[in-house]
């Protein structure tokens, strides 16, 4: 009988193959006394330093397989055995009570293991794993007994398992496992981490339901979606079949464009950014072939706590991010609270509409204080990496002038401080409020750059809330009304040699990209995950033809005939 | 015996990396290490102890240093714990 699974897609793919069930035998030592309890300490030694041997021999195979950063998990295990509070205090516990040294190793772990577990911190929960890990280890030496091996399948299969420990992990035979599930852990898990670096498709924390699965059961799995299928139907094998033969041929085409750049057919290149929100956020860019940061929402710093951050944290987390980008450009967008974004602990009035109210830079120019420190903090960070700084939400020019005025005092107070700043910082705006499109020129003259914002952009233009369900249909990116504000913002720039890029959905969206790089957009900031398929598209339009294209679509009337325009020419190109 | 308090700014607090340094200088030190935060006091040579500290970003952390070189351990183990890890 079929059987459904879902749990978190931790590493991209489909696969279909039997299941392999890998138990951890679970042991438990009885307590027992020992007559001579040096012996016994001696018999511990002797477990660790074979633990010892073993885990350089893993953490060189590690380090030869996927290199010396995965490698560094084992040289934390090769640690936890000089761990004084673990390893002392079990020596001390046999040669004190007389005790069995399997039962001094379990208690004493069990406490770590508790302790790690119930941490807030996800990341730190997972240390736990670790100590479980390393204390298996050593319980199997004492025991004289093989450690569980995966090493030794020697057929296609999916691994099934409770959870897969580091040391699993790196034994596992790509040849033969496919792919993994299990029934614990996250997206920052080991096993989760490792299955990303192998390449293999992996799915986790799928529940104890999990452990029903038997050795030999046929499993689907798409680890894309995090879904997992046991026993499934013919019908369902001949369509998951397909399905995956389409997703590998992608994948492959995808992987290719990673360190290319992004270039039109006819040779005019654009630039193609990530929008992130938090610190892990930029690795997952780099992953995916980003040539820069186009937003770095700056809300995450101020939300979830119960306090202002200072400017030597924020001063840390800019630092963090332009450092890792390694000297490819990074837009930080300054403070964008309001709307539905709020800060309990400052208080601020009930606005009865919040999207029309005190919001991004309005507030930020109410509370000098607020935005005083941010600036510093940016400016401060500004030498380790190519900033560039950009304003939400400005209506009016007398809001980009106060701006413009509180960085250049906070810049002069730095100087004067002696702080090192970099030599030039591009200065910026959002533009997504509707009067600032339509007097895109008047702005043009003061900034170094634009950034459309496009689902605020639609939902102004429009008026029509875009939390709100029963207004959805007027959400058009494509309406001749957002075109022509985006033409217009294009060609503002263009006018003062100013660059213009976007970073709302819009920019990832297939069927908008061919008519955005017709219109001349320079950068596309999108989700991570879009970047390598946009870059494929564009790869295969043509900058010259869809400029005309782009003429041709904005003469029509209606959202859904400027999309069956674009499909219909994107498919004729590609195939030409 | 002295003591000083710190306030942690790695962006991402204090995980493995960090630790394993701070846990690697301070065995190097004859003295008692106690690492103390939010009320919780553990041995600064024990990584494993040190983690169920659950240190994040702008936690004041106090050290407690007894015994021999204590001064210059302190030195010593405050910069790496005020430090920004990669």
């Amino acid at each position: 009988m079929e059987q459904i699974f879902k749990g978190i897609g931790a590493s991209r793919g489909l696969v279909a193959a039997r299941a392999f069930v890998y138990k951890l035998e679970s042991y438990v030592p009885a307590q027992a006394q020992v007559e001579q309890p040096d012996l016994e300490v001696e018999r511990f030694q002797t477990a660790i330093r074979q633990a010892q041997a073993e885990l350089e021999q893993i953490r060189d195979i590690t380090e030869r397989r996927l290199g010396s950063d995965k490698a560094e998990i084992f040289e934390g295990h090769l640690m936890i055995l000089e761990d004084p509070d673990l390893i002392d205090v079990i020596i001390e516990k046999v040669k004190e009570e007389s005790v069995n040294a399997e039962y001094a190793l379990y208690v004493t772990s069990r406490s770590f293991i508790d302790m790690l577990s119930q941490m807030d911190d996800e990341y730190l929960r997972e240390r736990a794993a670790d100590v479980r890990d390393v204390c298996n280890r050593i319980m199997n030496n004492l025991r004289g007994k093989q450690q569980a091996d995966l090493s030794a399948i020697s057929e296609e299969c999916i691994v099934i398992a409770e959870d897969l420990t580091p040391s699993d992990t790196a034994k596992l035979n790509l040849d033969y496992v496919k792919g993994f599930v299990t029934e614990i852990g996250s997206r920052t898990s080991h096993s989760a981490i490792m299955a990303r670096s192998l390449g293999i498709p992996a799915i986790v924390g799928a529940g104890a339901e999990l452990s029903r699965i038997e050795t030999g059961t046929m499993i689907v799995m798409d680890a894309t979606e995090g879904v997992l299928r046991a026993n499934p139907s013919t019908e369902e094998l001949i369509e998951f079949g397909e399905k995956k033969i389409r997703y590998d041929q992608r994948q492959a085409e995808f992987a290719k464009w990673v360190n290319r750049s992004s270039v039109s057919s006819d040779g005019h290149s654009v630039e193609l950014a990530a929008n992130i929100g938090k610190l892990e956020d930029v690795q997952k860019a780099l992953d995916n072939g980003a040539e820069a940061i186009g937003l770095f929402r700056t809300e995450f710093l101020y939300m979830g706590r119960s306090k202002l951050p200072t400017e030597d944290e924020q001063f840390n987390s800019y630092k963090y991010v332009l450092e890792k980008m390694n000297g490819k450009p990074v837009v930080i967008r300054t403070l964008d609270i309001g709307g539905d974004k709020e800060l309990p602990y400052l208080n601020l009035p009930k606005e009865s509409n919040p999207f029309l109210g005190q919001r991004a830079l309005r507030f930020c120019l109410d509370r000098p204080d607020i935005f005083r420190t941010q600036l510093r903090a940016l400016l401060r960070a500004s030498r380790y990496g190519n900033l560039k700084i950009m304003f939400p939400m400005i209506a009016v020019l007398s809001e980009l002038h106060a701006a413009k005025q509180l960085l250049e005092e906070e810049k002069r107070k730095l100087e004067a401080e002696g702080v090192e700043l970099a030599e030039r910082i591009e200065v910026g705006m959002m533009i997504e409020v509707p009067s600032a499109a339509i007097s895109a020129d008047l702005f043009a003259k003061e900034v170094d750059f634009f950034s459309i914002g496009t689902n605020d952009l639609i939902q102004y233009t429009m008026a029509a809330d875009r939390m709100n369900e029963t207004v959805s249909y007027l959400y058009q990116p494509c309406h001749p009304s957002i075109l022509r504000l985006i033409r217009m913002v294009i060609e503002a720039g263009r006018k003062e040699g100013k660059w213009v890029g976007m970073c709302g959905e819009m920019a990832g969206d297939e069927t908008a990209i061919p008519l955005l790089l017709g219109l001349g957009l320079h950068e596309f900031s999108m989700s991570a995950s879009s970047i390598l398929p946009a870059r494929e598209l564009i790869g295969h339009l043509s900058r010259k033809e869809w400029s005309s294209l782009a003429d041709e679509a904005m003469a029509l009337k209606t959202q859904e005939e400027i999309i069956a325009f674009v499909r219909n020419h994107k498919q004729g190109g590609q195939n030409a | 015996m002295i003591s000083k308090t710190f306030t942690i700014i790695n962006p991402t607090g204090f995980h493995v990396r960090p630790t394993k340094a701070f846990v690697q200088a301070a065995s190097g030190y004859p003295c008692k290490i106690s690492v103390i935060n939010k009320g919780k006091k553990v041995n600064g040579k024990s990584s494993l102890s040190m983690l169920t500290l659950g240190i994040a970003s702008q936690d004041e952390v106090t050290l407690e240093i007894d015994g021999e070189r204590e001064a210059e351990a302190m030195e010593h183990l405050g910069k790496l714990l005020t430090q920004i890890h990669e």
